[in-house]
């Protein structure tokens, strides 16, 4: 069990100010934390009144009868809006530029150019980088003015290959290096070896609401409403570059149109609109269309895997290898796509070196389990590969490889379950047998599977209130904001389960820093894990202060009293309705406050997890379909299984889309983005869904905190460009070893699958 | 110009020119739940309904709508699509929702048990990014309650 002495390391007595450890994406820093924990026994595993039971979200009616206010529906008097000159070269220097006709263009009211602004450059270095904007009454005259900005251009030849950046040096930042044991050892010892090239494509968020900030100045302060995964992230950022004391900046974000990972900071259009504001003293929106969304907010970078497989022929892994190469863009950093190869399985012997080219391309970003997606597709494919040179069962050769402790850094796992997951998806890959069987013509159907790691345990930093009013209903306030994973109805769930409540006298407010404490970001699967316990520890609070009111009431000692739906209970079979005690406030508040503690100290927490795909090719045309995907994922405790289950099914869509058909193309001379529009650049759509089957273990991890509850937005598309892959192969024998899969890239792989099966028809012609 | 008919209610305007039907219910009617996500198109979130029929209104202009009552999300606030999505957990970010409920209403007005098939052929124009397509399918079949 949870010990937390144990877990703070040994520190007997709970420490105000402590020294921890915070893992954002896979990448960890330590910082100073202060923390008040609430030393809170972990409730036990499985469904409670609320937590654990299917919950309708709370913002749910005011999405769906269009009455939420979106960043995009902010209207304010006086708005003026913003139209961005963006670089229409891939690389160039502005020789010249002259803002006066646009200054002179009806609705003008600012202007600035490359010289006026850090968010301006005046060298682009990727098509669509900002060179100028104007602030107009109206967009459609911004950008009529824009049109009249004359820009004399050098243009120079862009560097777009990752190959050719990597030779030429041309990197991001140093190559990371990382190594255990000794590869080619590893590899003298295999009974067989695979080396193979994967690649994977440049993907873009394409959340449905763009990147767009409004920005209002107020005697000398800055509100500023944002579609954002970080309204606090925004405003230290903001009010550092003002040079503002941090609360001079208020930044409210209560419903948000979609991020991925996409926005988390402020961005160009983000800096534009406080200073286009400032400058006009009028209220300014900033707002990208959807052609400058897809070239200039972000993607998931390409990459480049060359990697080397090792195995005894009783399946246990002697080495795994990888160079990665990650066309990383102009600007950015490289995700840690060789993460999985270091962390999934319990190989002696491993290398992997990791390379991000610096070309004339847009910034990546952070995108839903950033590298891990793509590393997974290259691990778990030569797995596979390396499975059927070996003529095992890739479930079983899975099951040998297993990790008990992590290799990395030599840590115990806070939780693992993965071996549990793997019992969990024999039965459905025991359909194999009668999948294959349905093969029909042209149409060959296989099945194949793909393991996940990912991280998701959260940390501190995280605040939460509670408060409970005469009428014995509770509000709970938080400065997080829900981009639509559902988080404000987990928060309200665990409020409710510990005030014993009924889940409809529990409100939640949230999205706006100047109404509530400090919150993480919706970033990294880390919301529900790093403030689900802080509004338990709220509740908690809340719940002490209503059962000293009550004892001192009904002249009952404190300890024999608990509260459980809606009412106050005494050990001796006394009840009294909530708001009887709660209605001796009058017009007083009950108050409680939580915090997130820190992680167990010198564990890995990470989050687990098998998909099983079920596919059907078209061996003729390279047509694939996908027509069923398990997902079994171990994420500790679940507050809402709805919830958690649209999750999953979320994930699974935008994985297919990124195996099948999601691309950002480039012209391979200009390096002009050719998929600018939704139509171009190909989302799954209702139609290309498979059935989907969720099993979450739903197992509390013993050590995280008073929940045991980790993260699940990303997990769910970590492995299934791999189970698909895998399936592919299973069904025709092709190693498909590119994303997306297109039918140029499966007629390619049936084609040398073909020249493999028949290695000496060439010869005897 | 004559009077645009939207929910029920006239509204005499100014000249709209070549503003897009979108951009007058938005910007000068104020009804924002018809939501722009492209603005050329593609995704469905600006979807409304033209005497019944599905439009997308971002490319629809305004001066052709003519005698044609216009359906937004706000006239459709009471329909029981609107809690079977809710109930189904057929939305995430929320976005797209006003669209896939209007574009739903189309479908369930022509055909009140619409099959699997038919909502993916008629859904398909509404984009989801977050991936709430098998829960709009349970919360369309499920519309009645």
């Amino acid at each position: 069990m949870r010990h937390l002495p144990e877990d703070r390391g040994g520190d007997s007595l709970l420490a105000r100010l402590i020294r921890t450890e915070k893992e954002v994406e896979g990448r960890y820093t330590e910082q100073w934390v202060v923390v008040e924990e609430d030393d809170l026994e972990q409730w036990p595993a499985g469904p409670r009144d609320t937590v654990g039971r299917p919950a309708e979200r709370v913002t749910g009616l005011a999405r769906a009868r269009g009455e939420a206010r979106y960043t995009a529906d902010v209207q304010l008097p006086g708005m003026l809006h913003t139209a961005v000159l963006r670089s229409p070269h891939a690389s160039a220097r502005v020789r010249r530029i002259d803002l006066a006709p646009a200054l002179a263009a009806p609705g003008v009211r600012a202007a600035l150019g490359p010289d006026d602004s850090d968010s301006l450059t005046g060298e682009p270095g990727y098509p669509g980088a900002a060179v100028a904007a104007v602030a107009a009454d109206s967009f459609a005259q911004a950008s009529a003015a824009l049109e009249l900005v004359d820009v004399e251009w050098d243009v120079l030849e862009p560097l777009l290959d990752p190959d050719e950046a990597v030779r030429r040096g041309s990197l991001i930042d140093e190559t990371t290096h990382y190594e255990r044991g000794d590869l080619e050892q590893g590899l003298a010892e295999a009974d067989a070896v695979v080396e193979a090239e994967y690649r994977t494509q440049t993907v873009l968020h394409n959340a449905l609401e763009t990147h767009q900030t409004v920005c209002e100045w107020e005697g000398g302060r800055l509100t500023v409403y944002a579609s954002t995964q970080w309204i606090w992230g925004i405003r230290d950022r903001l009010a550092a570059h003002f040079d503002l004391p941090a609360d001079w900046v208020r930044v409210v974000c209560r419903y948000m149109g979609g991020g991925f990972g996409a926005k988390t900071e402020p961005g160009d259009h983000g800096f534009l609109a406080a200073e286009l504001a400032q400058a006009t003293g009028r209220p300014v929106r900033c707002a990208l269309t959807r052609r400058e969304e897809n070239q200039a907010t972000g993607n998931r970078h390409a990459t480049i895997q060359r990697l080397v497989a090792g195995a005894r022929s009783d399946g246990t892994l002697t080495a795994l290898g990888g160079d990665y190469v990650m066309a990383v863009g102009w600007e950015g950093w490289k995700s840690s796509t060789a993460g999985p190869m270091q962390m999934l399985y319990a190989c002696p012997n491993v290398r992997t070196d990791e390379a991000g080219a610096k070309i004339n391309t847009g910034p990546n970003d952070a995108f839903r389990a950033p590298g891990f997606v793509e590393g997974t597709f290259g691990l778990e494919c030569i797995l596979d590969e390396l499975a059927a040179k070996l003529d095992l069962d890739p479930l079983e050769l899975r099951r040998r490889n297993h990790a008990d402790s992590d290799l990395v850094d030599g840590r115990p796992f806070s939780s693992k379950n993965l071996l549990e997951c793997y019992r969990r998806a024999d039965a459905h890959w025991a359909r194999r047998d009668e999948v294959r069987a349905r093969s029909k013509g042209a149409w060959k159907r296989g099945v194949g599977l793909a393991s996940q790691i990912w991280y998701g345990g959260g940390g501190p930093p995280s605040y939460a209130w509670v408060r409970m009013g005469a009428d014995g209903r509770a509000h709970v306030i938080t400065g997080h904001q829900d981009i639509g994973t559902g988080t404000s109805t987990a928060l309200a769930q665990i409020a409710a389960e510990e005030l014993g409540l009924p889940f409809d006298r529990v409100e939640i407010s949230f999205g706006d820093s100047d109404r509530g404490p400090y919150a993480t970001y919706s970033a990294g699967s880390s919301t529900t894990p790093s403030m689900g316990p802080a509004v338990r520890a709220a509740a908690a609070d809340a719940a002490r202060q209503v059962i000293e009111i009550a004892a001192q009431r009904y002249q009952v000692e404190e300890r024999v009293l608990r509260l459980e739906n809606g009412n106050v209970l005494s050990a001796d079979g006394g009840s009294w309705p909530l708001e009887e005690v709660t209605g001796l406030l009058e017009d007083g508040q009950i108050l409680g406050k939580g915090s997130r503690g820190p992680n167990p100290a010198g564990m890995r927490i990470l989050t687990f997890g098998i998909q099983v795909a079920e596919v059907a090719v078209d061996v003729e045309t390279g047509e694939v379909r996908v027509d069923r995907v398990a997902a079994i994922h171990d994420v500790g405790r679940v507050i809402n299984p709805l919830g958690a289950s649209s999750q999953v099914e979320g994930g699974i869509i935008q994985g297919l889309g990124h195996t099948l058909s999601e691309q950002r193309l480039l012209d391979p001379v200009s390096g002009a983005v050719l998929t600018q529009s939704l139509d171009a650049y190909k989302l799954p759509t209702i139609a290309d869904v498979p059935e989907i089957v969720t099993e979450l273990l739903d197992i509390p991890d013993p050590h995280l905190t008073s929940l045991g509850a980790k993260g699940l937005g990303e997990p769910p598309i970590v492995p299934t460009a791999a189970a698909i892959a895998n399936a592919i192969r299973d069904a025709t024998g092709a190693n498909v070893r590119s994303l997306p899969i297109t039918r140029e890239e499966m007629l390619r792989a049936l084609k040398e699958a073909r020249e493999r099966e028949r290695p000496l028809a060439g010869q005897a012609r | 110009m004559p009077d645009l008919r939207v929910n029920g209610q006239a509204h005499r305007l100014d000249p709209p020119g070549l503003r897009s039907l979108a951009e007058i219910l938005r910007e000068d009617l104020g009804l924002t739940g018809t939501k722009i996500g492209c603005g050329e198109g593609h995704c469905g979130a600006c979807t409304v309904l033209l005497d019944g029929e599905p439009v997308l209104s971002c490319i629809t202009l305004a001066a052709t709508v003519d005698e044609r009552e216009v359906t937004t999300i706000e006239g459709l606030r009471d329909h029981p699509l609107v809690d079977s999505f809710v109930r189904a957990d057929a939305l995430q970010c929320g976005f797209c929702t006003p669209g896939q409920i209007v574009s739903a209403s189309a479908l369930v007005a022509d055909s009140p048990e619409p099959t699997r098939d038919a909502i993916r052929h008629r859904m398909a124009g509404n984009l989801c990014r977050c991936g709430t397509y098998p829960k709009i399918e349970e919360a369309i079949l499920s519309w009645r309650g």
